[in-house]
């Protein structure tokens, strides 16, 4: 099998397996790259529709384009949108440095939308590639009824069985891009046409690969201004995709600590 | 229907390959993350920085640069210096692009090695060259084979702690050969290497000069990717099925073989079948005709059968097998041990089932490869057992189509083991399950069942002995059948020897024909009660499905009489010579030898031969069927029962 086509295969699997065991269900839409080719994998899983809600978790600081482009994709894909705000930074664990602090805010909003809607899967993008603590998670991931990863104990996974078992109160997250890499994503948006906000192409010399908020993401040097030109980029570096995101800098436990508590 | 997109896609690219996926295994602390992380390092694969935080956090830990931090990324696994999760890394050569997978060797986290190595194409074992070859090398290499990973090339690492020293090389290298060697695994190659200096990793090692072969680079270059046979039969498991619009469309992922529109197919377990009209896609122009082995799809189909999700369909002629039983060789995972007669959900590609453990065959010591009975498994054991399902599966065996061939159990949230499918000794259940000629309708008898058993004073059923051979069931059998004829009833015995003459003339003694001559047995016998004989049958009748099956098709007038006897006073008696051929290998497939004996879960009766005497035997039969077909019996009981409804209130509050 072709590379794009494999991946997407198992991504549609992983899709489908989660919308027959798990109920209810919702998808975050964080309206990046990666998220955008998820609702795309789940049009495809379910012939044209998605069949269940479809969430933005929204800090408030997200750049305009971004914004623009949930308005617009969000009516086009037939989406049935939820937008839910996070709390003010105050009310955020004051032990964590500033750039992860603004982070955590993400992870309050998202669970106070779980407990009002009593999810039993979030569906999210995260990659293996994207970060060390990601790349030890599972496919279908539980978290324990206060939300919590216990990434020391996890459910063995495999032969694409996957954990749909879990007690009442827990939940699940669903990664369907796991297996994805940074470069596979840009082949696939651009083998399907998929839309992406602006951004990610450069003007003036600069162009994010990343899209996080906008006070704690930095934009890099490049002169990418195509999907074609975006993969020979990457083709030709090893920079990490999140050099421009600052929590992932400030301190070594980080990044652990934000996912344990229920980041992404 | 097409795509909305802003961007409009590129000239068309060359196809490329999946990355080729490289599990590194081996015993705790050998060396497995650092040679993954110097790899990186020495191919330039790692971003710009990283060296630079390795050498911040290894040295916030007293440690000169720690290559395993490149993978061990949570505080504990730094802390502890052991790997705790598995991990997947992107890694490129010229040749092609990697996934290498690391995995912990510590044995208290062997399900986060199984959970890593099961998706992998090849893998490398790493030996410790002043340790030798340990326990989780071994158990590690066992897990690969169960996991059918047949491409391996060893590693002998931390060569710098035996002054890289030609002989201790080779010391090691035999002893790891010889295992793999045993359980069918040649290495690709076998390579010294220190990881954490870098030697042979990516660059030749001059310290080592007399090794000229391969570095690790090169044994990953040298790995195939395995294809998948295309002449697979076809096989295509309901995930799901969706009605959001006018269509009605079946989900699934084609696991092997070829789908193509007007293929008829056969849906298993239910057997219904019904032709492909389309296979639908989203964004797809124009629609396929086809789709091959990995590809997640949607069929509709000529006639609305009703599927649901675990229904696996093929070809009608190469279905997949129907059974009630099968064997697993399980790597258990879970704290609480496996026993016998213990339940679990079990999970064999899209369907959910329950299963009961019937027996533990053997549980296998990974370091000996010796095989033990015992009647629990323990954790991280391997062991050979037989399940029983409630229903009827659909599946295949693991070594002809692997994906419809292995399971995992569950018990309450947690899987706790995956196993791969055998069914050595058991037959293909189809043929009997099967109806076949599907046009015939019973006609309605002229005489009533009950007016036949009042003309002959007693009721007509099948009594079904079953035991091993040797146990007595043709000596009880005969016994009972000359008695009851001199008390007047209507008896008939069915015996091995004349049917097998007949009626079953054209069946040998495989799983399958076997089954078969049970079948038509078990037929005939409900034909003869159904005439009003009370039938009697004397078969070995191992498996406990066709014992199932035979009580359905005589209706409520079964009664299944297990004949017991231990096998070795069978093997004692011996009437006709046919365990000491068995022993000899010159019967195969002998019953209580080298092939299964399923006792009776809850007979309706159960004599032993071996403690009590065929007089004393015969008796408890006679009691039994007196007590249950005479209609004389039958109105006595009823008078008794008359009398104590009558005289309940005298005694009563
Ligand atoms: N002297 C020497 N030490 C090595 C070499 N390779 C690894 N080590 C050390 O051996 C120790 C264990 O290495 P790891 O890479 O963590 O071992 P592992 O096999 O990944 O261990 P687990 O994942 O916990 O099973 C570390 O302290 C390494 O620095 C080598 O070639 N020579
Ligand atoms: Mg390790």
């Amino acid at each position: 099998m072709e590379r794009l086509a494999e991946l997407e295969a198992k991504s549609i699997y992983i899709l489908r397996e989660a919308y027959n065991r798990i109920e209810p269900l919702t998808m975050l839409w964080s309206l990046g790259k990666d998220s955008n080719v998820m609702v795309w994998l789940a049009r495809k899983a379910f012939f044209g529709r998605v069949p269940f809600p479809v969430l933005h978790v929204d800090t408030g600081n997200k750049f305009a384009e971004m914004y623009a482009f949930r308005e617009r994709y969000a009516k086009v894909w037939g989406l049935d949108l939820l937008v839910v705000d996070c709390p003010p930074i105050e009310e955020i664990d004051d032990s964590l440095p500033p750039a992860a602090r603004a982070a955590a805010r993400k992870t309050a909003g998202l669970k106070t939308a779980i407990e009002r809607h009593r999810w039993s899967g979030i569906i999210a993008g995260i990659r293996r590639d994207e970060q060390a603590t990601r790349a030890k998670e599972r496919v279908f991931s539980p978290r324990d009824p206060a939300g919590h990863w216990n990434f020391r104990d996890q459910p063995p996974e495999f032969w694409d069985q996957y954990k749909t078992d879990f007690q009442p109160g827990a939940h699940l997250r669903i990664h369907p891009l796991l297996h994805w890499s940074e470069l596979d994503i840009w082949r696939y948006i651009e083998r399907e046409g998929i839309p992406v906000v602006p951004l990610y192409f450069a003007r003036d010399g600069k162009r994010y690969r990343s899209l996080g908020d906008r006070d704690i993401t930095s934009p890099i040097d490049s002169n990418a201004a195509s999907l074609e030109e975006i993969i020979a980029e990457l083709e030709a570096t090893n920079t990490s995709e999140r050099a421009g995101r600052a929590m992932d800098h400030e301190r070594e436990d980080v990044f652990e600590r934000l996912r344990a508590d229920g980041y992404m | 229907m097409s795509g909305s997109g802003e961007i409009s896609g590129g000239a068309p690219r060359p196809a490329l390959e999946p990355a080729l996926k490289i599990v590194i295994v081996g015993h705790v602390d050998h060396g497995k993350s650092t040679l993954i992380g110097r790899l990186l390092h020495d191919t330039g694969s790692l971003p710009p920085g990283k060296v630079e935080e390795l050498e911040a956090v290894s040295a916030r830990r007293g440690m000169a640069i720690e290559w395993s931090f490149v993978l061990d990324a949570f505080q504990a696994e730094r802390d502890q210096a052991v790997t705790i999760d598995t991990t997947q890394i992107w890694f490129r050569t010229a040749r092609r692009d990697y996934v290498i997978i690391d995995v912990p060797g510590h044995r208290e986290f062997l399900q986060n090695m199984v959970s890593g190595a099961a998706s992998a194409d090849a893998a490398i074992m790493v030996v410790d060259a002043a340790e030798g070859v340990r326990e989780t090398s071994r158990r590690h290499a066992y897990l690969l084979h169960l996991l059918g990973i047949r491409q391996v090339a060893t590693v002998i690492n931390k060569m710098d702690l035996v002054d890289f020293d030609e002989r201790r090389f080779a010391e090691v290298a035999r002893d790891i050969t010889q295992y793999l060697e045993e359980i069918g695994i040649t290495p690709t190659a076998t390579i010294p290497v220190s990881a954490r200096a870098g030697d042979n990793v990516a660059k030749r090692s001059e310290r080592m000069a007399w090794y000229q072969g391969p570095r690790v680079i090169d044994a990953l270059d040298g790995f195939h990717r395995l294809t998948v046979a295309a002449d697979q039969p076809l096989r295509f498991p309901v995930q799901d099925v969706y009605n959001f619009d006018a269509r009605r469309i079946l989900a699934g992922r084609v696991e092997s073989g070829v789908l193509r529109v007007g293929d008829r197919l056969l849906f298993s377990p239910s057997n219904k079948v019904a032709r492909v009209r389309s296979i639908e896609a989203w964004n797809v122009d124009p629609l396929p005709i086809e789709a091959h082995a990995g590809e997640s799809i949607g069929v509709t189909l000529d006639e609305q059968l009703f599927i649901e999700r675990g229904e696996i369909a093929s070809h009608e002629d190469h279905p997949p097998q129907l059974t009630t039983v099968f064997r697993a060789t399980l790597f258990w995972l879970a704290r609480a041990p496996l026993e016998v007669g213990k339940t679990y959900k079990l999970k064999l590609a899209t369907r959910e089932g329950t299963v009961t453990v019937q027996s533990i065959e053997r549980i296998i010591d990974t370091d000996t490869l010796a095989g033990r009975p015992g009647d629990r498994v323990e954790r991280n054991a391997v062991a050979e057992v037989v399940l029983r399902s409630r229903g009827v599966l659909a599946l295949d065996e693991h070594r002809s189509i692997a994906r419809c061939g292995r399971c995992v159990l569950v018990d309450g949230y947690d899987t706790v083991a995956g196993g791969v499918v055998s069914m050595e000794g058991y037959p293909d259940q189809r043929q009997t399950l099967q109806i076949k000629a599907t046009n015939v309708s019973s006609v309605e008898h002229g005489v009533a069942v009950g007016s036949r058993a009042e003309r002959n004073g007693h009721r007509g059923g099948v009594l079904w002995f079953t035991g091993l051979s040797g146990a007595g069931k043709s000596t009880l059998a005969m016994e009972v059948e000359q008695r009851l004829f001199k008390k007047g009833y209507h008896v008939y015995v069915l015996d091995g020897d004349n049917v097998r003459r007949g009626l079953n003339v054209n069946l040998g003694f495989s799983p399958d024909d076997r089954a078969e001559n049970i079948r038509r047995v078990g037929e005939m016998a409900a034909l003869f009660a159904d005439a009003g004989f009370i039938c009697v049958t004397a078969f070995i009748s191992p498996y406990q499905a066709d014992r199932d099956r035979a009580r359905r098709s005589a209706g409520g007038a079964f009664h299944e009489i297990h004949i017991e006897a231990d096998l070795e006073t069978c093997e004692r008696r011996d009437p006709k010579g046919l365990y000491k051929r068995a022993r000899a290998g010159e019967i195969e497939e002998f019953t209580g030898i080298s092939a299964p004996y399923e006792p009776p879960a809850s007979p309706e009766l159960a004599v032993d031969t071996a403690n009590h005497s065929i007089e004393d035997c015969v008796a408890r039969i006679m009691n039994y069927i007196e007590g249950t077909f005479s209609l004389a019996s039958a109105a006595k009981r009823g008078a008794a029962r008359a009398e104590e409804a009558e005289s309940a209130p005298a005694n009563g509050r």
